[in-house]
C-alpha cells in the first residue's frame, strides 16, 4: 500500500531543506545545489499527484522540469565559473556588486 | 487677370521665400522678392479700386466686392468667415498701405544694404503687409482683430529688430519693443471686451449684421456707450492717443523704414480705420463721439508741444505723428469720418516722406540722429533736402499742399461742431509749422555742426532710396487734390466714400453735414494759413536767426520748457503709478507666493518621496539571498492566507 502522505511529507522536507540551503549558505555552488533539491521536491509532488489523479499530465510536466533544470544547470554553472575566474571566490555575501 | 482676391497671398509667398532662401538671395534679391510681392498686392488693390469705383458710379447703394475665402469658425450660433470686404473705405486703405508700403520696401533695399540681417527684415515687413491687409479687408471684427494683433506683433519684432543695441542710455531696443507691445495690450484688452459686448448684444461680429442690428434695435444706452469707449480704448492703444501714446516715441528704436511704414503711415492709422468702420456705433452714441473728438484734440496739442523741444530727428517726427493722429481722431469725433480718412491718406504720403528723408539723413550721417550735431546739410544732400522741404510744407499746411486740404476739412468740421476744438486744432497747426521748420532749419540750414569724421563720409543716398522720396514728394504735393473743399471744387474722395457712410443718414443728427457758407470757409482757410505762417516766422526768428550761437541748446531755466523737454514726464508718472506697483506685486508673487508657498509645498512633497525612497533602499541591499528571503517570506504569507481562508 503506497501512502501518499509519506511521499508528500518527504517532498515538503526536501523543499524546506532546499529553501534553507538557498537562504543560509554563502557558497554559490551550494546554493545552486539547494535549488536543484527544491526542483526535485516539486517533481516528487507532481509525480505523486499525477498518480493520485490517475492522469499523466503531472509526469509530463515533471519531464519538462528536468529538461529545463538541465539547461539551467549548464547556464548557472557557467556563470559561477565565470564569476570565480574574475573574483577568485564564489561567496554570495561579497557578490553585491550592483549596489553602489 | 484679377489679382485682388489673391492680395493676401503675395506677401505670404514673399515672406515664405525670404524666410527659406532670403540669406542666399543677397540683400538685393531678398529685397526684390519682398518688393515685388507688395507691388503685386498694389496692382490687386488698383484693380479692386477700379471695380469699386465703377460700382460707386453706378450708384445702386451696395458699392462693394466680397471675396469669401473660407468659413473659418462655426460654433453653435457663432460663425466667422475669412472673407475680404472691398468697399470704398477698405480700398482707400489698401491703396495707401500697399502703395506707400511698396515705396518703403524699395527704399529699404538701400537702407538695409549694410545690415547682415536683411532677410529677417524683409520677412517681417512682408508679414506686416499681410497682417495689415487682413486688418483692413476683414469683413468682421474677429478677422480685424487677428490683423490688429498681427501688426502689433510685427511692430514689436521690428522695434526690437536691432535687439543687441541700446535705444537710449537707459533703455535697450528690446525693452522699447516690449513697451510698445505691453502698452498695446492695454488697448487690446479694451478692444476684446468691446467685441464680447458686441457679440452678446448683437449675436454676430460681422460688420453688416452688427451695424444693421445696432441701427434698428440698439442695445441699452449704457452698453452702447461701453462698446464705444472700449473700442476707443483699443484705438488709443494702436493709434498712440492719450493716454496710451507713450509707446510710439520709443518705437523709433526700430530701423527708419519701419518707423515710416508702421509707426507713421499705416499701422498707427488702424485705430482711425476701426473707428471709421464702426461709425454707426459711434453715431448712435454722440457722447462717445464727443469723447473721441476731445481725445484727438488734446492729443494733437499735447504731442505738438512736446515735439517743439525734442532734439532727436526721429523723436520730433514721432511726436508729430502722435499729434497728426490726434487730428484724425478730432475729425472722426466731429463726425467727419471721410475727413479723418482723408487725413490718413495725405498723412501717409508726407509723414512717410519725412521719415524716409530722416532715414536718408541718418544713413548719410552714419547713424547720427541728434539734430544738434547736424546743420547745413542742404548742400550735401540736395535731393533729400528738397523732398524733406516739400513734406514740411505739406505737414505745416501751406496752401496748395496735401496737408492743407485734409487738415482744413477736419478744422471746418470741428468749427461747426465744437468751436473750442477748432481752437485747439488751429493752435496745433501753428505749433506743427513751428516744430517742423525748427527741425528743417537745424538740420539743413545754418553752419554745419557735423563731427569731422562723419562729415567726411557725407554723401547723398543712392537712387534706390531717393526715387521713392521723389514719388512721395509728388504725392505730398498733389495728394490734396482728391479732397478739395466745396468752395474750390469737387471732393473726389468724399464722393467715393459716400456709400460707406450712407447708413449715417438714417441716424438722427447725422443726416447731412451742414455746409459752411463760402465766406466762412475762406475765413477758416485764411486763419489756418496764418497759423502756419506764424509758426514758420517763429521758427525763423527763434531758431534760424539765433543760428548755432551759444544759448540755442543751452539748458533752459524756464520750468515749462524743461517740462516739455521731459515730455511732460508722462513716462515717469506711469512708471510711478503703474509700472512700479506692478513690479512690486510681481516681486511679491515671486518672493512670497512662489518661493515661500509654492516652492515649500513642492519641496516638502519631494522630501516625502525621498525619505520613502531611503526607507525602501534598505531592502535593496544587492544580496541575492536577502531577495530570496523576501520572496520566500511572501510565498509563505500567501500560503498562510490561503490556508486561513479555506479555514
Amino acid at each position: 500500500m503506497f501512502d501518499y502522505n509519506h511521499a508528500l511529507i518527504l517532498a515538503f522536507m526536501l523543499f524546506t531543506l532546499g529553501t534553507a540551503g538557498v537562504l543560509l549558505r554563502r557558497s554559490a555552488l551550494v546554493v545552486f545545489m539547494s535549488i536543484e533539491l527544491m526542483l526535485n521536491a516539486v517533481n516528487l509532488v507532481l509525480v505523486v499527484f499525477s498518480r493520485l489523479r490517475g492522469d499523466l499530465d503531472g509526469q509530463v510536466i515533471c519531464f519538462f522540469i528536468m529538461a529545463v533544470a538541465a539547461a539551467e544547470a549548464a547556464v548557472g554553472l557557467a556563470i559561477i565559473i565565470a564569476f570565480f575566474k574574475r573574483k577568485k571566490h564564489v561567496d554570495l555575501d561579497r557578490a553585491s556588486l550592483l549596489r553602489s | 487677370m484679377d489679382l485682388y482676391p489673391l492680395i493676401l497671398a503675395f506677401p505670404l509667398i514673399g515672406l515664405l521665400i525670404n524666410a527659406v532662401l532670403g540669406r542666399r538671395l543677397g540683400v538685393r534679391g531678398s529685397g526684390a522678392v519682398a518688393s515685388v510681392a507688395v507691388l503685386l498686392s498694389f496692382v490687386g488693390a488698383i484693380q479692386a479700386f477700379i471695380k469699386v469705383r465703377h460700382l460707386v458710379a453706378l450708384g445702386d447703394g451696395e458699392a462693394r466686392l466680397v471675396v469669401r475665402l473660407w468659413e473659418w469658425i462655426h460654433v453653435g450660433g457663432f460663425s466667422a468667415d475669412l472673407s475680404l470686404l472691398f468697399d470704398p473705405l477698405s480700398v482707400v486703405m489698401i491703396l495707401v498701405v500697399t502703395g506707400v508700403g511698396f515705396l518703403i520696401h524699395v527704399y529699404s533695399i538701400g537702407y538695409m544694404s549694410h545690415d547682415r540681417d536683411y532677410a529677417r527684415f524683409f520677412v517681417y515687413l512682408n508679414l506686416f503687409m499681410l497682417a495689415m491687409l487682413l486688418l483692413v479687408l476683414g469683413d468682421n471684427y474677429l478677422v480685424l482683430f487677428v490683423g490688429w494683433e498681427g501688426v502689433g506683433l510685427c511692430s514689436y519684432l521690428l522695434i526690437g529688430f536691432w535687439y543687441d543695441r541700446m535705444f537710449t542710455t537707459k533703455m535697450s531696443n528690446a525693452a522699447a519693443g516690449k513697451k510698445a507691445f505691453i502698452v498695446n495690450r492695454v488697448g487690446d484688452f479694451g478692444f476684446l471686451l468691446a467685441l464680447f459686448l458686441i457679440f452678446t448684444n448683437f449675436h454676430s461680429l460681422n460688420f453688416d449684421t452688427v451695424f444693421a442690428a445696432a441701427a434698428h434695435h440698439p442695445a441699452a444706452t449704457g452698453v452702447m456707450t461701453a462698446i464705444g469707449l472700449l473700442l476707443l480704448l483699443g484705438a488709443t492703444g494702436k493709434s498712440a492717443q492719450l493716454p496710451l501714446f507713450v509707446w510710439l516715441p520709443d518705437a523709433m528704436a526700430g530701423p527708419t523704414p519701419v518707423s515710416a511704414l508702421i509707426h507713421a503711415a499705416t499701422m498707427v492709422t488702424a485705430g482711425v480705420y476701426m473707428v471709421a468702420r464702426s461709425h454707426i456705433l459711434y453715431a448712435l452714441t454722440p457722447d462717445v463721439l464727443t469723447v473721441v473728438a476731445w481725445v484727438g484734440g488734446l492729443t494733437a496739442i499735447f504731442a505738438a508741444t512736446i515735439a517743439c523741444t525734442q532734439n532727436d530727428i526721429k523723436k520730433v517726427l514721432a511726436y508729430s505723428t502722435v499729434s497728426q493722429l490726434g487730428y484724425m481722431f478730432l475729425g472722426l469725433g466731429c463726425a467727419a469720418f471721410g475727413g479723418g480718412v482723408f487725413h490718413v491718406v495725405t498723412h501717409a504720403f508726407f509723414k512717410a516722406l519725412l521719415f524716409l528723408g530722416a532715414g536718408s539723413v541718418i544713413h548719410a550721417m552714419s547713424d547720427e540722429q541728434d539734430i544738434r550735431r547736424m546743420g547745413g546739410l542742404r548742400h550735401k544732400l540736395p535731393l533729400t533736402f528738397a523732398t524733406f522741404l516739400i513734406a514740411t510744407l505739406a505737414i505745416a499746411g501751406l496752401p496748395g499742399f496735401s496737408g492743407f486740404f485734409s487738415k482744413d476739412e477736419i478744422l471746418a468740421a470741428a468749427f461747426s461742431r465744437q468751436p473750442a476744438l477748432w481752437g485747439l486744432g488751429v493752435v496745433t497747426a501753428g505749433l506743427t509749422s513751428f516744430y517742423m521748420f525748427r527741425l528743417m532749419f537745424l538740420t539743413f540750414f545754418g553752419k554745419s555742426r557735423v563731427e569731422p569724421e562723419r562729415a567726411a563720409k557725407l554723401k547723398e543716398s543712392p537712387p534706390v532710396m531717393t526715387v521713392p522720396l521723389l514719388i512721395l514728394a509728388l504725392l505730398s504735393i498733389v495728394g490734396g487734390l482728391i479732397g478739395l473743399p466745396p468752395v474750390l471744387g469737387r471732393h473726389l474722395l468724399g464722393g467715393f466714400l459716400a456709400p460707406v457712410f450712407e447708413g449715417l443718414h438714417h441716424i438722427e443728427g447725422f443726416g447731412h453735414a451742414e455746409h459752411l457758407s463760402a465766406s466762412k470757409e475762406w475765413l477758416l482757410m485764411g486763419i489756418s494759413t496764418v497759423a502756419a505762417l506764424g509758426g514758420f516766422l517763429l521758427a525763423w526768428t527763434r531758431v534760424h536767426k539765433v543760428g548755432d550761437k551759444e544759448g540755442l541748446f543751452a539748458k533752459s531755466r524756464n520750468g515749462f520748457y524743461r517740462l516739455l523737454e521731459d515730455k511732460y514726464r508722462v513716462d515717469e508718472v506711469y512708471d510711478l503709478l503703474i509700472v512700479r506697483p506692478l513690479s512690486k506685486l510681481a516681486r511679491f508673487c515671486w518672493r512670497v507666493v512662489d518661493e515661500l508657498v509654492i516652492d515649500l509645498a513642492v519641496n516638502f512633497s519631494g522630501l516625502g518621496v525621498r525619505l520613502g525612497g531611503e526607507l525602501m533602499r534598505l531592502f535593496q541591499n544587492g544580496r541575492i539571498q536577502s531577495y530570496a528571503f523576501f520572496m520566500v517570506l511572501g510565498l509563505v504569507m500567501l500560503l498562510i492566507r490561503v490556508l486561513v481562508q479555506q479555514g
